[in-house]
């Protein structure tokens, strides 16, 4: 390359290569979401309006914040294998106390935050493997969520179905619920000085310890965001469905993840993205029903359609990284 | 004296003494009924635990990160694949057998090409590769209620003197698996890999091989504990293998083997697997709502943890 044409190449080029390679993969999960918007705009243009992403992205909001829960143990070099039952515990309490006595069922999801706080110190201080605890707490929330409902039923208060279906003028909910979320995490997390620390646990623990800071207190924040976000989570979900079940939640462990890891996070090093995370949660919400849907893919593959998507992104992403060496 | 503080210091004891503690609470409460019926019991629901626990195991002592999340959606996937093959013909076990461990393998072995081609951690790999796998298994065994041949049912459910044949069986392949684990390149191999991956790799193991091997051999073993257990419950159904995720991972750590990789137990999967079940006898015997038993079983596992926990490195 050089000998050809010496004078004209910059000296910088292998690292402009590298930029650029850096750039694409940070463009990755706003391209796959494209594409799967342009899949389903190609095959049913209908869908794109404001009722179509309205009914497309129904299901959106929880799955976004369940990713964001997700993301914030996964900054931290964790995995919460739990966060799913925990959706359905929170929405048993949701449309059963949280209507009907609406003080015990603050307090009862505020513990729950709490406990996860614990759940956070415990994993740091015992230095236990948090997929195996987390895995044990799963059983724990579906056990209560099964005593709060056990049979499918309850109703979602009135106030939380109100916000649910609110339809501001022109931009559908769904997509400004998405840019919220995304925004308030990405400054919280991104732009603050205790955001860093709380990446910075996951990239460097060690560095930290010796720079001052607790990181018994940074897992605990941590778990703490989690639990925050899974209780949002839990009461959107409710706030759609208007009524709850103690299995209502179960898929959104493995959905969480995939959005997490779609979004351009990575599972150490606290390298996550919250804009990235919602994205990836929109595309799989996307992905999984509406566009097989419109392509005629009967629901028996739509899991499928899941782990393809992850597959092929990731598949583009290490050929990405591969230039970016 | 001495021998007994060197018993206790070995980590799998302890497994072995909960199980012994619950199926003592059980039968102080029975007042000493069934306290036989219920040994029996757990060593044939323990069997199916045990298998997969092996080759989660040896998965999870490649080193941190290393889990197979697939096993549930392969154990369904096997377990439909082992009874269609058969089609309710004693003479089609074998054949149905060693289709259900092709099956298994198969998706061992996609599992370690997704994570050598795609360089991803194996929790994301296996998980993407479940999914599939899952849909497969929905699409494949739509309707399907084909009952296991009567020979293989019955033979699942064999005992001889109130023990499980298949229990016998499992013990045999457990010492084989120890051996394997301990005494053969393999196994040291495995071992070596999870202590340090590069030590390994410049000491002349072929890491990416004996990777290969372990993720194969952990979906064969899914795959046949798949067939069993379509035999045992006589019939394949998409949410057979549910339960074995949490109780894979659970029974290898319960049962000493190290998270971080490099140190296993094998003794430790059985104590661990028979803790579990009888756990679970334990509770119902109680007499308490499937609620509270779910909650129990969970805050047992992390106490459990909590107290066997201090492993240095995490995942």
């Amino acid at each position: 390359m050089t000998a050809i044409a010496p004078g004209t190449l910059p000296k910088s080029s292998p690292r402009g290569n590298a930029a650029r390679a850096r750039l694409l993969r940070g463009l990755l999960p706003a391209l796959s979401l494209a594409l799967v918007l342009i899949a389903i705009a190609w095959l049913n243009p209908r869908a794109i309006s404001y009722f179509g992403f309205n009914l497309m992205l129904n299901l959106a909001i929880p799955i976004a914040l369940a990713t964001i829960a997700q993301m914030f143990v996964i900054a931290g070099n964790e995995l919460d294998l739990s966060i799913g039952t925990f959706v359905g515990f929170v929405g048993c309490v949701t449309a059963t106390w949280l209507r009907d006595a609406p003080l015990l069922g603050i307090a009862v999801l505020l513990g729950s935050i709490g406990a996860y706080a614990l759940l956070g110190a415990l994993i740091h201080l015992r230095n236990l493997p948090s997929i195996v605890v987390t895995l044990g707490m799963s059983f724990v929330w579906q056990g209560l969520a099964i005593l709060i409902l056990p049979k499918p039923g309850g109703k979602a208060p009135d106030w939380l179905l109100a916000i649910m279906s609110f339809k501001p003028p022109y931009v559908p909910f769904p997509i400004m619920a998405a840019l919220i979320i995304a925004a308030v995490v990405h400054f919280g997390l991104m732009r603050t000085s205790y955001g860093v620390i709380l990446r910075g646990s996951g990239g460097n623990a060690a560095a930290l310890r010796r720079a001052g800071w607790s990181l018994l207190k940074t897992k605990i924040v941590l778990f703490a965001l989690t639990g925050l976000f899974g209780v949002l989570s839990g009461m959107a979900l409710i706030g759609i469905t208007t009524s709850a079940d103690a299995n209502i939640g179960n898929g959104y462990t493995l959905l969480s993840i995939a959005g997490v890891i779609l979004g351009g996070g990575e599972f150490v090093g606290g390298r996550v993205s919250p804009i990235g995370a919602v994205i990836g949660a929109l595309t799989l919400a996307l992905a999984a029903s509406p566009l097989l849907t419109f392509m005629h893919i009967p629901p028996d593959w739509q899991v499928a359609a899941n782990g393809a998507i992850l597959i092929i992104v990731l598949a583009a992403r290490v050929l990405i990284s591969r230039r970016e060496r | 004296m001495t021998s007994v503080r060197t018993a206790l210091e070995k980590p799998w004891i302890w497994s072995f003494v909960g199980a012994v503690v619950v199926w003592l609470a059980t039968v102080a409460f029975t007042g000493g009924y069934g306290g036989g019926g219920m040994v029996t019991a757990a060593l044939s629901l323990a069997v199916f635990t045990v298998i997969v626990g092996v080759g989660q195991m040896f998965v999870i002592t490649l080193g941190p990160g290393n889990v197979d999340l697939s096993l549930p959606a392969n154990i369904g996937l096997a377990s439909a694949v082992a009874m269609k093959v058969m089609g309710g013909s004693d003479s089609m076990i074998v054949v149905g057998l060693l289709a259900a461990l092709a099956c298994g393998a198969a998706t061992g072995a996609i599992n370690y090409l997704l994570i050598w081609a795609l360089r991803i951690p194996p929790i994301i790999a296996t998980l993407s590769a479940s999914f599939i796998i899952q849909s497969v298994d929905i699409s494949y065994g739509r309707g399907l209620q084909i009952k296991p041949p009567p020979g293989f049912a019955s033979f699942t459910n064999w005992q001889v003197l109130g023990i499980p044949v298949l229990a016998m069986l499992t013990v045999v392949f457990t010492i084989g698996a120890a051996l394997a684990l301990q005494r053969m390149i393999f196994g040291r191999s495995v071992l070596a890999i999870g202590q340090n991956i590069r030590a390994a790799w410049l000491a002349g193991v072929h890491v990416g091989r004996i990777r290969f091997l372990t993720y194969t051999l952990c979906g064969a073993l899914g795959g046949i504990d798949g067939a069993l257990l379509a035999g045992y419950f006589r019939g394949a159904n998409v949410d057979i293998g549910n339960e074995y995720l949490l109780a894979s991972i659970a029974v290898v750590v319960i049962g000493g083997t190290s998270v971080a990789g490099g140190k296993a137990n094998v003794p430790g999967v059985w104590g661990a697997g028979l803790f579990l079940v009888l756990l679970l006898t334990m509770l119902n015997t109680f007499g308490v709502s499937a609620g509270v038993r779910l909650v129990l079983t969970g805050l047992i596992i992390v106490g459990v943890i909590t107290a066997a926990g201090g492993e240095k490195a995490v995942r």
